[in-house]
């Protein structure tokens, strides 16, 4: 049924009035038009506060393919003296002349640290949520206030406590200590247990009576209606591994485990005395914001509803 | 409930699907808060388990006790993050909050044109890591970097801004001629609390924390932009429609149709906003590791300097539960301190 139409999330993120030419004149303000003068200032505003949100991103790219003592003379013109692609070049081994960065090493880590973590989170999320929303068993509503209480644990508090058990695990410096405890989050869990509450009960009664087991009913009739969902969590969680930061501080130590977030972090922390080679640095930030940027213009209603999703909780 | 049967069935497949949760999140947040409780009650220096007796003493309270009570150095340097991340508090939860409001305001305005293309532009910071941002901040904030450029269009010499420890309120003052900011004077220098004397506790964030606070502003407004937005369109327009007829003005609207409608929102930002400011941490380690003079350092990064850097896990640790008590206590006290004023009581749990 809902499983091959493309309609609508049943969750709607924030409506915005579809817009088109001919409503505009149904679009009558509550309070009537202001002043000219006042709307020419409001756009004024309006566009000043826009070019504060857009500007770094602009200067960042225009700077990357600065040269150095460009870079460092005229931090705030738009183009480069002389356009060079030396900071990219570096990133990507081509260039002989410096010593290298190992950017394709971070990318690799944080890249396939993502695809685990987002597939265990799509799988191990939804799957607890389905519990909590349908399924009855013994300690239900235990589990709840356990998983309530977990989130309400500030995040930071728990760098050393990680640590701890990353190392009496012997997972401290690996690969599974990375991803193992990024797997699971609670929050992913509320989101998917908010959508199947949304589901009628009737679709998995009548899959129920055709003989269908529980696993069956989950895996067949009710996480393919639920892709929207899956899709806002998928996208929620790749953002959140990819730009994962102290997660990767506390549970890595070797340079060889070091991810887009942590490499670019001991780069330009670490060269805070040099202060130079900033596009070089701006250069690995502008790449490693890439993926998410394209994620964001592509899917932004899903990220719109994850942003949200802190709202529902309450 | 009254199909035995069925909930026979069900009862282990519940449990089947929530195990891999139960196991990640009890393995990895539950356990570690207990095991981390009994390493802040221990001299412990990293080295051996501690968990099997091996090289780690138990001091009891002692760490705690440097950290809030003892003289020395510790309780300085804990009191210093504590008043950095007071300043944080104070300016980054209102503006941030006040910023998300004004833009959530702004691209809700049904005569505006570009509604859409103003949302994304104003939420793009909030999806890219702050680690990426912390970078072009650098880069910005330089001595001669982009932003001083601008200031010096308008005559103005930006400072060296992320090597300045100085509090924004005694560099504001002393332009005024009123403090030497350099010469703390009687009554401020002679009393201390924690060990810092009050003239430090006043001091204001240092310009390169206040920097920091205008990148966390910039990075989170986009966010708390979209939860009030959601808010604001869930407001009947009718309800708006109502007021114009009885001739109430715009202001007359915001504050008693628009700003009501939104507390409860304006609530969970608030929340949002205060646990995530006593968390800052990428930041400070990307810009500055508590440099220019310890005026960025916060108790995040000192607990993790304690442990990692300083090989002091009792220390970090129980800077870490100290972190942990004050979020507590000031989530509650907001939220307490917002349910008395309510005129409405319907706030459920």
């Amino acid at each position: 049924m809902t499983t091959t139409t493309t309609a609508g999330p049943p969750a709607p993120a924030p409506r915005r009035p579809r817009r088109a030419r001919r409503v505009r004149s149904t679009e009558q303000p509550v309070l009537g038009r202001s002043p000219v003068i006042w709307r020419v200032l409001g756009y004024a505003l309006v566009i000043g506060l826009a070019s504060l949100y857009v500007m770094p991103f602009v200067i960042q790219l225009a700077t990357s393919f600065k040269t150095n003592p460009d870079a460092a003379a005229n931090p705030l013109s738009l183009w480069p003296a002389t356009p060079t692609t030396a900071a990219y070049q570096r990133l990507f081994g081509l260039s002989e002349s410096h010593e290298t960065v190992p950017f394709l090493r971070w990318l690799g880590n944080s890249a396939f640290v993502t695809v685990l973590v987002t597939a265990g989170r799509v799988l191990f999320d939804s799957m607890a949520g389905y519990a909590l929303a349908r399924l009855k068993f013994p300690g239900r509503r235990l589990l709840f206030l356990f998983l309530l209480a977990v989130m309400a644990v500030p995040g930071i508090v728990l760098l050393i406590p990680k640590f701890l058990v990353l190392s009496t695990f012997g997972m401290f410096d690996t690969y599974a200590g990375m991803v193992i405890p990024l797997l699971v989050d609670a929050a992913g869990i509320f989101i998917m247990k908010q959508f199947f509450e949304s589901v009628p009960r009737e679709v998995e009664e009548a899959a129920r009576i055709d003989g269908a087991g529980v696993f069956r009913i989950y895996w067949s009739v009710v996480l393919p209606m639920a892709r929207p969902a899956l899709i806002t969590l998928t996208i929620l969680s790749f953002q959140g591994s990819w730009n994962e930061f102290t997660h990767f501080l506390v549970s890595t130590q070797s340079a060889e485990y070091e991810t887009l977030t942590t490499g670019l972090a001991r780069l330009v922390s670490g060269g805070l005395g040099s202060g130079g080679q900033f596009p070089l640095k701006l250069a690995a930030a502008a790449l490693s914001t890439i993926p998410v940027a394209i994620l964001f213009f592509c899917f932004q209603r899903y990220f719109i509803r994850g942003a949200n999703a802190g709202s529902v909780k309450e | 409930m009254h199909k035995p049967a069925l909930r026979g069935r069900q009862g282990p497949w519940g449990w089947l699907f929530v195990s891999p949760a139960v196991l990640v999140l009890g393995l990895f947040l539950a356990l570690p808060i207990v095991m981390a409780l009994w390493v802040s009650l221990l001299d412990w220096n990293g080295q051996s388990n501690p968990f099997t007796g091996g090289q780690a003493t138990f001091v009891g309270l002692d760490n705690y006790r440097d950290l809030l009570t003892q003289d020395g150095l510790d309780r300085t340097l804990f009191a210093t993050s504590l008043r950095n991340n007071a300043y944080y508090v104070l300016l980054f939860v209102p503006l941030s909050t006040g910023l998300g409001l004004t833009l959530a305001m702004i691209v809700n305005q049904r005569m505006l044109r570009g509604r859409s293309l103003l949302r994304t532009t104003f939420y793009f910071p909030s999806v890219t890591s702050t680690i990426a941002v912390s970078t072009i901040f650098l880069f910005l904030f330089q001595g001669s970097g982009a932003v001083n450029s601008l200031l010096s269009w308008i005559g103005i010499k930006g400072p060296n801004w992320f090597a300045d420890p100085r509090g924004v309120v005694w560099v504001t003052l002393g332009n005024l001629g009123l403090v030497d900011p350099e010469q703390p004077s009687g009554l401020l220098a002679d009393h201390s609390f924690m060990g810092l004397s009050w003239f430090e506790w006043l001091s204001g964030p240092s310009v390169a924390m206040s920097t920091m606070i205008l990148l966390a502003t910039w990075t989170t407004s986009g966010t708390f932009m979209l939860i009030f937005l959601a808010a604001l369109q869930d407001i009947p327009r009718e309800l708006e429609e109502a007021a114009a007829l009885d001739g109430v003005n715009r202001r007359q609207l915001l504050r008693h149709v628009t700003l009501p409608a939104l507390r409860p929102v304006l609530f969970l930002v608030l929340t949002l906003a205060l646990i995530g400011s006593w968390q800052v941490f990428d930041m400070v380690y990307v810009m500055g590791q508590g440099a220019p003079g310890n005026t960025t350092l916060t108790p995040a990064f000192m607990s993790y300097q304690s442990a990692f850097k300083n090989a002091d896990y009792g220390q970090g640790a129980a800077i870490a539960f100290i972190l942990f008590a004050i979020i507590l206590v000031l989530t509650g006290a907001q939220r307490w301190l917002l349910r008395e004023r309510g005129p409405r009581q319907g706030r459920r749990r």
